[in-house]
Formats: structure tokens, C-alpha cells, sequence
């Protein structure tokens, strides 16, 4: 392998040195992105036809500073050590520019604090923890899609609207869950301090036993629930709860769910009247987003979820920041990153320079049935930039930016 | 009360399909001494074959035809495994196959995947058992109950199987005695074959018959295989009645776990099989396992010896042209094999223990992710300095190991693998819980290496300097009295306690100094990576250490460090492509069937034949056993 690269190399260098300067400004600017691509196909490979989409507009309107821009696919079999070691190599031996990409949050924080260390920049795409931009935040690391507080903020603004007074939680056991408990027990107590939390599940991730897990949940009659399980592990708790009545007569109020990939599997048994954060691409109105569905829609014949909106988006915010930084120089990139304003199917999304978190939101809306399978009627856009703390508690929560 | 009677039912009918699978397992172990890594996998087709057919079969009567035809087509697959990737096989070291059978979930989660999709399916519910029924009052679903029902005919209709017909007969004779069942004239191909098939089948049933309670997902292979293996050992290797006993109280006691304390329930399980492993070594109806095989399986190992002259030179031409290696090439490089020498060190500490100390443990990746753990905490919240914390790291790890030793000591073969496990699980759990000191499955992040250390090429060289010193310490100390000693106990427990060896004490050092060997790994790799998370403590982890060490050899001393570096290698080149798992599991089960003692068992035998060693004498030297 050492040899092939140093003919490679030769070769690469010869070329180089023929060829004339026009041919140089052409050659590709280079993003790497990491991803599950196997561990989790149903979602990394959406997001790659999102990126894709996102590509070809870039490149068929001359690219970015006159070169085309081009993404390299690695996967890191959903290992943080496999990441940083894929992410050297993008970095050093590809190319590349900049890197992107995730999906876990655990190998995102792994990817951020490499970056940091060897001042690399990264754009967190999909992971949700909020260490990435506030705990163990950096001045390399960037996020787009909107993060557990926000959109577990938005949740309980709705579930302060409601009478119920005691609720359940049930979230898988590991980070993600854990942080979108909190986040929603701190912003909804904030709001209504007469709600008291009865009961929290705390299910093994994809390992659900969801009868035991109604039975828990039932047994401490709380006027409301709290939902973070995804994936199999919804589909199980809502098939036991519904058939176990767990749902009658109580408010659910579920993150994610709302979300094609996750409501679509369930079909015609999709939790009637839970109230639920996603994306209702099959409902688009206004210009922006109808565009980027049409586009989508054209190309791979069915409605995108999140994951291709992230990867369309993860294209916008890049080609943005390069065309503001005027070059592909790490620092430049950073700085064009801070309050960088990308225009994007959610509208104008701005990267905060406070805590380097996107503004970009996320749709509430109730699910209903329609035609045997579930859809979010009743839906809003709700702006992150609404849902962040203030700038004072950003700066207690974010230690760099001292 | 009621809620009582309601939260037993539930585990009752969770119990069902983990005994289903399990007995499946439980049967292939029993006859064919196979731990077979495969059986999530021949789960997850039963799910996925199972909904396939439920999709073009309507009915009341279909939907139970489609659940047992799920289990016979999953039954064939197990068939082509065993008669393609197995049989080839089973003359090699015990344990070995277990790698072919890795290989073998590579290939079914890609096909799994090509032909099912990536997004899970919701199982259809079954027809006509839709709704509840309210038992005092708490409701019941219908579906509970026939699971409730159909366990014990299964059950029953096994052990008639077993106990009344003359296959049965046979399968007992040969779980007790495969030589002989040989010797008596009986075809053992054929009834290695045909165990598999209804192992198999039994996944597969266990895979559609859960379906209405859940679906299927491309990660239900893996997210089960550590139950069913937690519930085969807890009711005793080989006992279907265990295997129910087992089942029903893993799934009653989640139930109660989950309603009175909800954090538990990662680690209940084995929590329970440790206490159990620890009252009865052989689990609840298990026998004391007897050696099924006169001596090992397989060709005599060789005695083994410092390598000569020209075996030196060639190591250390190896590493002199890894330490010219930053002049002359990308950073990448480095990176790649300061990867490769970290990974060396951990499957040579493991094989250190599996190859010389016959201890194979199912667990090891505890110690390297105790010392990456160790090290990491002492730096973000002792502020320690990064030489003294990496010090401190295989002491950590070589700790870990004396007090998880002496739990696992007196168990011996795949007891001893299960309850290394459960204490791997164990400590995972601790470290992924205790999010507010070890950061959870957040991990730890911003651990980087002295300022010395920080560029690349200079923590290159300490990698290789550390590494290659540790690794050739452990082949020192395989040279050493200890080294003699450890294999003494190995080979004949009584004949060394004869001479005076203290075997349990030898076996709990060579395990504290696996550990420690363990953790000098984990400290170089949280230095390197500058994070590290629950990953790697994980069994996922354990079970990679498990394949380089067979891969490479267990019979051989560099077959750690030859087999770590082939798969590392191979790996960071094929997950480059699409289908990288299904060549990855290809190219695994080739090397097993092509190199039944490893790649270095292997390749030395190749250079006997073709005359560039020389060792016919050598063992002439030694005498036969």
C-alpha cells in the first residue's frame, strides 16, 4: 500500500507538474464524511442521496470558488476509534478540507475533540447530544441539525400547555435518552412547577421489553408521557401500549417520532394524537421546502425524511462557508462558519458564533392516520433560535467560550 | 396481586422465543461442541423470513404455517452453514469453528440487508389474537397467553425427541460421547448435520414467532446473542430444561427489574448469571463438563522455542523498517499502524492467556478499556500528567484482573469464557451508567498525550516502542519458568499439581498479567484517539481479540500478533467498498476452511513441506504424546 501511494504519489506530481493552472482551479474541493453506513443503513444512506442532491445543484450552478465540490463516503462501522483514524487519513492522505458526518453522538464528540486537537474543522451533521456544542463544545466544531434540548424544549412548551400535572418518561438508557429527559423535565418545570414526574423507564437501547415497560408505566397512572425510544424499540412500546391501553385517555409526548424514518414503519398503527417533533415532508406548502421535496422526490421517487434535509443541508452550510471564507484554509473556514447564514428548505439558518449551534429548527405537529399509514397533522415550524437558552447560560454551559 | 399475576405472565410470554432460541443453541453446543456466534443471526432470518411469508400468506392457518415454515427454511440455511463452513472444520482446535461462524453473521447481515432492506419492519399481529383479555382486571393480550401456551409443548415435544426415539439416543450418546457414538458405526456427519438443522430451526421459529409482539430489525442478531447465551449457561450447556428454567426466570426477573428499578436493565442478566455461575459452576442443570474428546483435537502442539537466528532477523528487519517508516511516508501510515500495534498488543496479552494458559476468555477487552478508562480518568479528573497516568493504566487494568480472576478462576472451559463475559458486562455497564464520572457512552473526550508526544510521528514511536517491548515481553515470559508452569496446568492440571505447581495461583497470575499486558494496550490507545468510550469494554471487542487470536493461531506464539495485524489490515481495506461485511465474512470463513490452525499454523506447515524449515526433528525430539 506504502509503495502503491508513493507511485501514486509520482504519478499524482508529474501530472501536477503538466499540467497548466486552468486545469488546477478545476480540480475538486474534497469533504470528508464519516458515517454508519452499515450499522445504521436505514438512516446514513438516505442522507447520502440528500448530500448527493445537495451536490449536484452546487456543482451544476460552477461549484464553489470556480471547483467542483466533491464528498468522499467513509464508513466507520459506527466506531469512535475507526472514525479518528478515517478521519486522519481524509485529512491527510485524501484532501479533504473539512470533515463532516455521524449519526451517534459518541462518535461525534470523538470526531470534535480530534479536530480540536489537530485543528481540523467539523461540521456535526446529524448527532444530537448537546456536550458537542456545550460541555465539551471547541472552536472546530460546528452543528446543524437541531439538538435534544431544542427539540425536547419544544415539547414541553406544548405539554405546558395542557392540564395533565403527572407524567411518565420512558427514554432508552445511554446519552441520548438521558439528556433528552433532563432537558425536558428542566424546560417544562420551568414552566409549570406543579408537574411532578411519577416514573422514569429506562429501557436497555433496541433491547425494549415492552410489556414489562407498560405494566411499569401503568402501574403509577400518570395523566401524561414522555417518549424517547425510536426505532424497534417505539414500534414495540407503541404495539404493547396500544394493545394494553396504555395510551387511552393520556397525553404522549414523543421525540423524534414525527420523523419519516421512524413513523413510517409503523404503518397503519402509528400512535393517533401523540404529540411529536419531525419533519411532514409530504405536506410541504411554502417555496423552500417544496423545492428541495420536488427535487428530492424527482430523483429517488419518494418523500425524504430528515436524513436527506440534514445531508441537502450539510451541502448548503458548506458551500456557504467556502464561498464566504474565499478559500478552503481551516481558519478561514471556521471564521466564515461563526454567524455564517445559510438559506435552506427550513428557511434562513444562521451558525451561532456564541456556541457554534445552527438555528435551524424543528416541525411539532399531532399524528393522525391517513390513507393506513401515519402522517403530522396540525404541524408548525418552530424556529431554533426560539428554543436555545440565553447567551449567559451559554456561556456557563460552554466552557471554551471563556 | 393482580399486577403481579400480570407482570408474571408477561415474562412467561417474553421467555418464549429466548427459549426457543436458546435450546437451539443450547442442542449445537451439546452435540457438536460449536459456540456458535451465528445463532442471532439465524434468528433475525427466521424474523425477516417469517414476515416475508406473512406478507403473500393470509389467515389464521397461514399465519402459524408461515412461522414454522420460517423455522424449517431457517433450518436448511443452518444446513448449508454446517455442511459448506463447518464440516470442514470441526477437526481443527476447539473453539476454532467459532471464528467460521463469525464470519458467517458478516455474510447474513449483508445479504440480510440486500434483500430486506435497511428499514425495520413491523411484525404483522396474529390474526384472531389481536386483543386482551382481562385477568383481574389487568389486561392480558391474547398473543401472551398462546406464547404461554406453546413454550411447554415445544419444551415437551423436545425432550420426547431426546428421550424417546432413537435419534434421540444418538444425540445424547454423542453430547456425552462423539468418539465413541463414532466408533459404534454411527454416521456423525449426519447427525452433526442434522442437530444443526433443528438447532437452527429453533432460532428461526424463535425469530417468526416473536413477530407480533415485535419485528425485525437488521440488529437483532447481535442485540440477542448475549441473552441467549446468558440463559444457555445459567440452565447448564446442553439441558433444554435449563434452558426454559433459565429463560423464565432471566424474562420474569426483567419484568420486575424494569418496574422496580428501571436503571437495572442493562446488567440485570448478568448480574443473575454470575451469581448463579458462582453457587453452581455448571449452571442450574448442567453436568461438569467432560473432556468429550481424548486429549485435544487435532494435532499435538508443538513444544515451543525462542526463535532462532533467521526468525530474529526477519522480526527485526520488520521492525527496523518500521521505525524508518515516518521518513518516507503520509501521516496516514503512522496513524494505520500505530492502530495496528495497539490492536497487536491487545490480541497478544488475550492470546497469552487462550493459546499458553488455555483460558479462554470471552471478556478481555474489560482489561484493555479498564486501562484506556483508568487512564483517562486520572487525566480529566485528577489532572494528572499524561507519563504518570499511562503508568498507571496497566495497574489499573492488572487490578481489575486480580479481582475478576479470582471470581473466574475455578471455573474452566466455556463457564469460565461466559463468566469472563459476565463480568466484562459487568464493568461495561458501571462505566456506561455512571454518567457523571465516566461520562457515559458520552465517553471521555480531550485526552491527548504530553506535549512531547503530541505529533504524530512521536507517538508513533512510542507506540512502537512500548508495544513491540510489551509484546516481546510476553513472549519472553512464555519462556520463562511461569511460561513452563502456565503451560504445565494447561496440558495436565493433575500431573502439574504433582510436581508442585500451584495451578490456580499460575492461572490467576497469567490472568492478572494478560490484564495488565491488556491495559498498556488500552493506555496507548486513549493517548492515541484522545477519547474513549464504552466501546471498548464492549463484548463486540472481546469477540475481535477472539477472532485474530484463532485467525492467526492458537497453537503458534506470534498467532496474536500475526492474525491482529492481517485483520486490521484487511479490514481498514475493505470497509473502503459497499459490501465490505460480506467480503469481510467471505474472505474470514476461507482462511478457516484454507488454514484450520491459523494463518501461522498454516503457513509454517507450507514452509515445511516445501523445505524451508526444518522441524520434522523438532518434534521427533519432543517424542509423541
Amino acid at each position: 500500500m506504502k509503495f502503491q501511494k508513493i507511485v501514486l504519489g509520482l504519478v499524482a506530481s508529474a501530472m501536477f507538474g503538466l499540467s497548466t493552472f486552468a486545469a488546477q482551479a478545476a480540480d475538486p474541493i474534497i469533504i470528508g464524511e464519516i458515517n454508519h453506513y452499515k450499522r445504521m443503513a436505514a438512516f446514513a444512506n438516505p442522507y447520502k442521496d440528500g448530500i448527493e442532491l445537495g451536490l449536484a445543484e452546487v456543482n451544476a450552478a460552477g461549484g464553489v470558488l470556480g471547483r467542483p465540490l466533491e464528498f468522499i463516503y467513509r464508513d466507520d462501522q459506527g466506531k469512535p476509534g475507526e472514525a479518528i483514524k478515517i478521519a486522519e487519513e481524509l485529512m491527510t492522505s485524501d484532501g479533504a478540507v473539512m470533515l463532516t458526518g455521524t449519526i451517534f453522538s459518541n462518535v461525534g464528540l470523538a470526531i470534535s475533540s480530534f479536530a480540536a486537537e489537530k485543528k481540523y474543522l467539523y461540521l456535526a451533521s446529524e448527532p444530537l447530544a448537546d456536550a458537542l456544542v456545550w460541555a465539551k463544545g471547541n472552536n472546530y466544531t460546528f452543528r446543524l441539525r437541531a439538538s435534544t434540548y431544542m427539540q425536547a424544549a419544544m415539547l414541553a412548551e406544548e405539554a405546558a400547555k395542557t392540564d395533565a400535572k403527572t407524567y411518565a418518561t420512558i427514554a432508552p438508557n445511554y446519552a441520548y435518552g438521558k439528556d433528552a429527559v433532563a432537558a425536558f423535565k428542566k424546560a417544562l418545570t420551568a414552566l409549570r412547577p406543579d408537574v411532578t414526574f411519577v416514573t422514569e423507564q429506562w429501557p436497555a437501547l433496541f433491547k425494549i421489553d415492552a410489556g414489562a415497560e407498560v405494566q411499569a408505566i401503568e402501574r403509577m397512572k400518570p395523566d401524561a408521557i414522555f417518549n424517547v425510544t425510536f426505532g424497534g424499540d417505539l414500534a414495540k412500546f407503541v404495539r404493547e401500549g396500544s394493545t394494553r391501553g396504555l395510551f387511552d385517555g393520556r397525553k404522549v409526548f414523543s421525540l423524534l417520532t414525527g420523523e419519516p424514518e421512524y413513523l413510517d414503519p409503523l404503518k397503519d398503527e402509528a400512535p393517533v394524537g401523540w404529540t411529536v417533533t419531525g419533519y411532514p415532508s409530504y405536506d410541504m406548502k411554502d417555496a423552500a421546502n417544496k423545492a428541495f421535496v420536488d427535487a428530492y422526490m424527482a430523483a429517488y421517487g419518494k418523500y425524504p425524511g430528515i436524513g436527506p434535509l440534514v445531508g441537502y443541508m450539510t451541502v448548503q452550510s458548506i458551500a456557504a462557508a467556502i464561498t464566504k471564507a474565499g478559500s478552503t484554509e481551516t481558519e478561514a473556514l471556521v471564521a466564515a462558519f461563526k454567524g455564517l447564514d445559510v438559506d435552506t428548505p427550513l428557511g434562513k439558518i444562521t451558525y451561532r458564533s456564541q456556541d457554534h449551534q445552527s438555528t435551524a429548527g424543528a416541525f411539532l405537529g399531532t399524528v393522525a392516520l391517513k390513507d393506513g399509514k401515519g402522517v403530522m397533522v396540525d404541524w408548525s415550524y418552530k424556529n431554533g433560535a426560539d428554543y436555545l437558552p440565553s447567551d449567559a447560560e451559554v456561556k456557563l454551559l460552554r466552557p471554551a467560550s471563556n | 396481586m393482580a399486577l403481579l399475576i400480570a407482570q408474571l405472565l408477561t415474562g412467561l410470554a417474553n421467555a418464549a422465543a429466548l427459549f426457543l432460541v436458546a435450546s437451539g443453541l443450547s442442542l449445537i453446543f451439546g452435540v457438536t461442541r460449536i459456540v456458535n456466534f451465528a445463532h442471532g443471526s439465524f434468528y433475525m432470518l427466521g424474523a425477516f423470513i417469517g414476515y416475508s411469508l406473512m406478507q403473500v400468506l393470509p389467515g389464521h392457518f397461514w399465519f402459524w404455517a408461515s412461522v414454522l415454515l420460517a423455522g424449517i427454511a431457517v433450518g436448511l440455511i443452518g444446513v448449508i452453514v454446517e455442511i459448506c463452513v463447518l464440516r470442514p472444520v470441526y477437526k481443527a482446535p476447539e473453539l476454532f469453528q467459532l471464528v467460521a461462524t463469525f464470519g458467517v453473521i458478516l455474510v447474513i447481515q449483508d445479504l440480510a440487508l440486500l434483500v430486506w432492506g435497511a428499514e425495520d419492519v413491523l411484525g404483522p399481529r396474529a390474526p384472531g389474537l389481536k386483543g386482551i383479555i382481562r385477568i383481574m382486571g389487568e389486561p392480558v393480550p391474547k398473543y401472551d397467553l398462546a406464547l404461554i401456551a406453546i413454550t411447554p409443548f415445544v419444551l415437551f415435544g423436545l425432550w420426547y425427541l431426546l428421550t424417546k426415539t432413537r435419534i434421540g439416543i444418538l444425540v445424547r450418546a454423542a453430547t456425552q460421547d462423539r468418539e465413541m457414538v463414532g466408533a459404534l458405526g454411527v454416521n456423525q456427519a449426519w447427525l452433526f448435520t442434522g442437530v444443526f438443522f433443528l438447532g437452527a430451526a429453533l432460532a428461526g421459529l424463535g425469530g417468526a414467532i416473536q413477530l407480533p409482539k415485535g419485528g425485525a430489525d437488521l440488529m437483532m442478531d447481535f442485540n440477542i446473542l448475549a441473552a441467549i447465551f446468558v440463559v444457555v449457561v445459567i440452565g447448564g450447556m446442553g439441558s433444554l430444561p435449563g434452558a426454559y428454567v433459565a429463560a423464565v426466570l432471566i424474562s420474569v426477573l426483567n419484568v420486575f427489574g424494569v418496574s422496580y428499578l428501571p436503571q437495572s436493565t442493562l446488567v440485570l442478566m448478568f448480574v443473575v448469571m454470575a451469581v448463579v455461575l458462582m453457587i453452581k459452576p455448571y449452571g442450574l442443570f448442567g453436568r461438569e463438563e467432560v473432556a468429550g474428546e481424548h486429549g485435544q483435537v487435532g494435532e499435538p502442539e508443538r513444544p515451543i522455542k525462542p526463535a532462532d537466528a533467521r526468525g530474529r532477523m526477519i522480526v527485526g528487519c520488520l521492525i527496523a523498517a518500521l521505525a524508518l517508516l515516518p521518513m518516507f511516508d503520509s501521516t496516514f501510515l503512522t496513524i494505520l499502524i500505530t492502530d495496528i500495534l495497539i490492536f497487536c498488543l491487545f490480541a497478544a496479552s488475550l492470546h497469552f492467556l487462550l493459546g499458553l494458559g488455555g483460558l479462554v476468555s470471552f471478556g478481555h477487552a474489560a482489561f484493555f478499556g479498564s486501562g484506556a478508562y483508568v487512564a483517562a480518568l486520572l487525566v480529566s479528573h485528577a489532572g494528572t500528567p499524561m507519563e504518570l497516568a499511562f503508568l498507571l493504566a496497566p495497574l489499573g487494568a492488572g487490578m481489575a484482573a486480580v479481582i475478576i480472576g479470582w471470581m473466574c478462576i475455578r471455573l474452566t472451559g466455556v463457564y469460565f469464557a461466559m463468566l469472563t463475559m459476565a463480568f466484562a458486562q459487568l464493568l461495561w455497564s458501571l462505566v456506561f451508567q455512571w454518567g457523571e464520572f465516566t461520562g457515559g457512552d458520552d465517553g471521555m473526550v480531550d485526552i491527548w498525550p504530553a506535549e512531547w508526544l503530541s505529533t504524530t510521528n512521536a507517538y508513533y514511536y512510542f507506540t512502537l516502542v512500548v508495544g513491540v517491548g510489551a509484546i516481546i515481553l510476553l513472549r519472553h515470559v512464555a519462556h520463562s519458568p511461569f511460561g513452563y508452569a502456565l503451560r504445565a496446568s494447561r496440558d495436565s492440571e493433575r500431573q502439574a499439581e504433582a510436581t508442585g505447581i500451584n495451578t490456580k495461583h499460575v492461572r490467576w497470575a497469567a490472568f492478572a498479567f494478560a490484564g495488565a499486558m491488556a491495559g498498556v494496550a488500552g493506555g496507548l490507545f486513549v493517548f492515541s484517539k484522545g477519547s474513549v468510550f464504552p466501546t471498548e469494554l464492549e463484548i463486540a471487542k472481546s469477540f475481535d481479540g477472539l477472532i485474530v487470536v484463532f485467525l492467526g493461531g492458537v497453537k503458534t506464539l506470534s498467532g496474536g500478533v500475526v492474525g491482529g495485524a492481517s485483520l486490521e489490515l484487511i479490514k481498514d481495506f475493505l470497509t473502503r467498498f459497499e459490501f465490505w461485511r460480506l467480503s469481510l465474512g467471505v474472505l474470514i470463513i476461507v482462511v478457516v476452511i484454507l488454514a484450520p490452525e491459523g494463518i501461522v499454523g498454516t503457513v509454517r506447515k507450507l514452509a515445511e513441506h516445501a523445505g524451508w524449515m526444518r522441524s520434522k526433528n523438532a518434534r521427533e525430539v519432543t517424542g509423541d504424546e
